[in-house]
């Protein structure tokens, strides 16, 4: 583990909001890394800045200030375009509320990124074969043509994971992935992760649940915009 | 990102939304094609307006009295044009290939048992039915001789002879005029149509000097004596070498003869003369005034159907937030977001272009059969009306495109 790349490595981070005359300092000075292949959950109480630091893990936003590297690279200070292309690069991104684009078959749904990836030098068969492979891997060979709303919570949350592994990111942003579903799905979605950290992606997970954050190697706890502790999930032997 | 898979996703969003699509193109569509008919009918009247004046036989020159310059108190003999003038022009200017005095009169005329009122009795000259292209179908025209010594005949018009006397061959046939003057049919004129507001089939052509002597004369006091309203001279294009050159030269040389006759100056003429290109020049700036009244209204209606495009552009920019929120989430930057918004305001627009010149020329052409007016479709107006569609689609689609562009991720994502 020691020998492993960091993924994630932020120093500092701080973000400030201006609301009115007053400032509100969502982050105040998080640190955070997250090594390659590791499955992370950041739990914490409502406020305590766990949405606003997903956003700026996953280069939606940038740090008012702090360092923020990313598989190495230097995000701290990028505009508008340039996190566009990191996010299209080297990030997926699996929405509590799914955020599929309606009346839009799986599959068109899953080839998202790769149609916004300018580097890409798959021919659109390529791509095509590339998420209907993806579909696989999460279970929907056979729903490739089904739109949303044909499909089930937990089906669509499996197409928004296949979406978010479709351009082989460094790194999976998770956002309460199981909020919308029953336990059942939401086991099912769990396993999946799981079984998809085992293959050796990198996951980040932001939950409020704890049994959800069970499932990952480390939970990160926030509080006030800082990290309050760190806890190993040794549940190897479950 | 590949043009046509911004096309490709901009026309899948449109299909998504048919009803939609189909109605924010409808005010396109509407000022599209309203410019193609407007536009067809207006050319469609010049044209009409042109081909009559063309039928009023070539290269002539009309030369009418000036009553504005009759001024009271001097001898009315003095102003205006008189029958001898017509002679003076034909025997003393060169290039003249003919030379008619029309003068006509409204009376009611009787043929056996058929009456009719109000028929114009055309007074006129040996050369008219070469200066104005009118064949004889059957018998003959009249000769100088006849009108000289004021020989009681006529020629009748098709549809006049058709009313007279039917099936039946009107030659020797008598028509008796404003009761009294009685005059024998020697010959009928071919259809000839209308040209202008003129129906020349349908009036019964005589010797002048009928008119002037016993019609005219009856109605008006005797000085009026054998004054014309106008005399038409055409003029003899193999003389000279341009016909322009030919043109001004015998309207400088009629010029002269008539101030000289009438003993008035050039600057002051007692008589206007006139071309075929004065009329043709008058008639198309009016016509040129009247087309571009139309094209501002058609193209305010294309203004107004931009409008449309971003009103509803606009909606659906804050309807799909949350798909562009996913878009930029997986990489959409601001541009590609411009792009796919821009396309779709481009793609209506044309479309809605392409349907309107279609329903433009369609149009067009049933407005003709129903109404009977020409219409030309003139391609110079599709065009313009089809990129004036496409330039209103960027114009008015930039504004909603930019919306979304800058819209940002993470408020798109959680926008409800």
């Amino acid at each position: 583990m020691k020998k492993k790349k960091a993924i994630i490595d932020g120093k500092d981070l701080v973000k400030v909001y201006q609301m009115g005359d007053f400032e509100v300092r969502a982050l105040d000075g998080a640190s955070i890394q997250v090594k390659e292949g590791e499955f992370v959950a950041i739990m914490g109480p409502s406020g305590s800045g766990k949405s606003t630091l997903m956003n700026v893990l996953g280069c939606l936003m940038s740090p008012t200030s702090g360092e923020y590297f990313l598989d190495g690279e230097d995000v701290s200070d990028l505009d508008k375009v340039e996190l566009a292309q990191i996010r299209n690069q080297k990030l997926g991104f699996i929405f509590q509320s799914y955020n599929l684009l309606a009346r839009t078959p799986a599959l068109e749904n899953v080839i998202l990124p790769l149609f916004y990836d300018r580097t890409s030098l798959l021919t659109d068969e390529e791509q095509q074969e590339k998420a209907i492979e993806m579909l696989g891997a999460v279970g929907l060979e056979d729903r490739v043509y089904h739109e949303p709303q044909e499909l089930s919570g937990g089906q669509q949350q499996r197409v928004s994971i296949a979406r978010a592994l479709v351009n082989d990111p460094v790194m999976v942003m998770a956002d309460e992935p199981t909020g919308n579903l029953d336990s059942k799905s939401g086991a099912e979605i769990m396993d999946l992760l799981v079984s998809l950290h085992k293959k050796g992606v990198t996951i980040v997970m932001v939950t409020h649940d704890p049994a959800i954050a069970e499932y990952t190697d480390r939970t990160i706890h926030l509080l006030d915009g800082k990290v309050a502790r760190e806890v190993t999930n040794g549940k190897e032997g479950k | 990102m590949k043009p046509l898979k911004v096309l490709k996703i901009a026309w899948l969003a449109l299909l998504k939304n048919k009803v939609r699509s189909l109605l924010t193109m409808l005010g396109i569509i509407i000022g599209v094609a309203a410019v193609i008919i407007m536009i067809a009918i207006s050319a469609g009247t010049e044209a009409t307006i042109q081909d009559q004046i063309t039928g009023l036989g070539s290269n002539l020159i009309y030369v009418s009295a000036s009553f504005e310059k009759g001024r009271p108190g001097e001898s009315m003999d003095s102003g205006g044009l008189v029958y001898d003038d017509a002679f003076a022009i034909a025997d003393q200017i060169n290039g003249v290939a003919g030379v008619v005095v029309e003068q006509s009169s409204t009376q009611t005329i009787k043929a056996g048992d058929a009456t009719l009122d109000e028929v114009t009795i055309m007074g006129t000259t040996a050369d008219f039915p070469s200066v104005r292209d009118m064949d004889i179908s059957s018998g003959r025209y009249f000769t100088q001789e006849e009108i000289d010594r004021t020989k009681p005949i006529a020629v009748l018009g098709s549809s006049l002879a058709e009313e007279l006397f039917g099936e039946q061959d009107p030659f020797g046939e008598t028509i008796t005029v404003a009761g009294s003057i009685r005059l024998t049919v020697v010959g009928v004129f071919e259809e000839k149509g209308m040209v202008g507001d003129v129906d020349y089939d349908s009036r019964l052509y005589t010797p002048i000097t009928i008119v002037l002597e016993k019609l005219i004369n009856n109605q008006f006091s005797k000085f009026m004596g054998d004054r014309v309203r106008l005399i038409y001279v055409e003029v003899d294009e193999t003389v000279g070498t341009e016909g322009e050159r030919t043109l001004d030269d015998v309207i400088y040389q009629v010029s002269l003869l008539l101030a000289k006759r009438h003993d008035v100056t050039l600057e002051e003429p007692d008589f206007v003369i006139t071309t075929q290109q004065d009329i043709i020049t008058t008639q198309e700036s009016t016509t040129a005034a009247f087309r571009s009244l139309l094209a501002w209204v058609a193209g305010v209606s294309l203004i107004v159907g931009g409008i449309g495009i971003m009103n509803i552009m606009l909606v659906s920019v804050t309807e799909r937030t949350r798909e562009i929120g996913i878009r930029q989430a997986v990489g959409a930057t601001p541009n590609d977001i411009r792009w796919q918004f821009l396309t779709e305001a481009l793609l209506l627009s044309l479309i809605g272009g392409l349907i309107g010149v279609a329903a433009g020329v369609t149009g067009a052409w049933i407005f003709g059969q129903a109404s009977g007016m020409r219409t030309v479709i003139v391609v110079s107006s599709v065009l313009l009306a089809f990129g004036s569609a496409a330039t209103v689609g960027v114009f008015f689609g930039f504004y909603p495109a930019n919306q979304a562009a800058q819209l940002d991720p993470i408020d798109a994502l959680r926008y409800e």
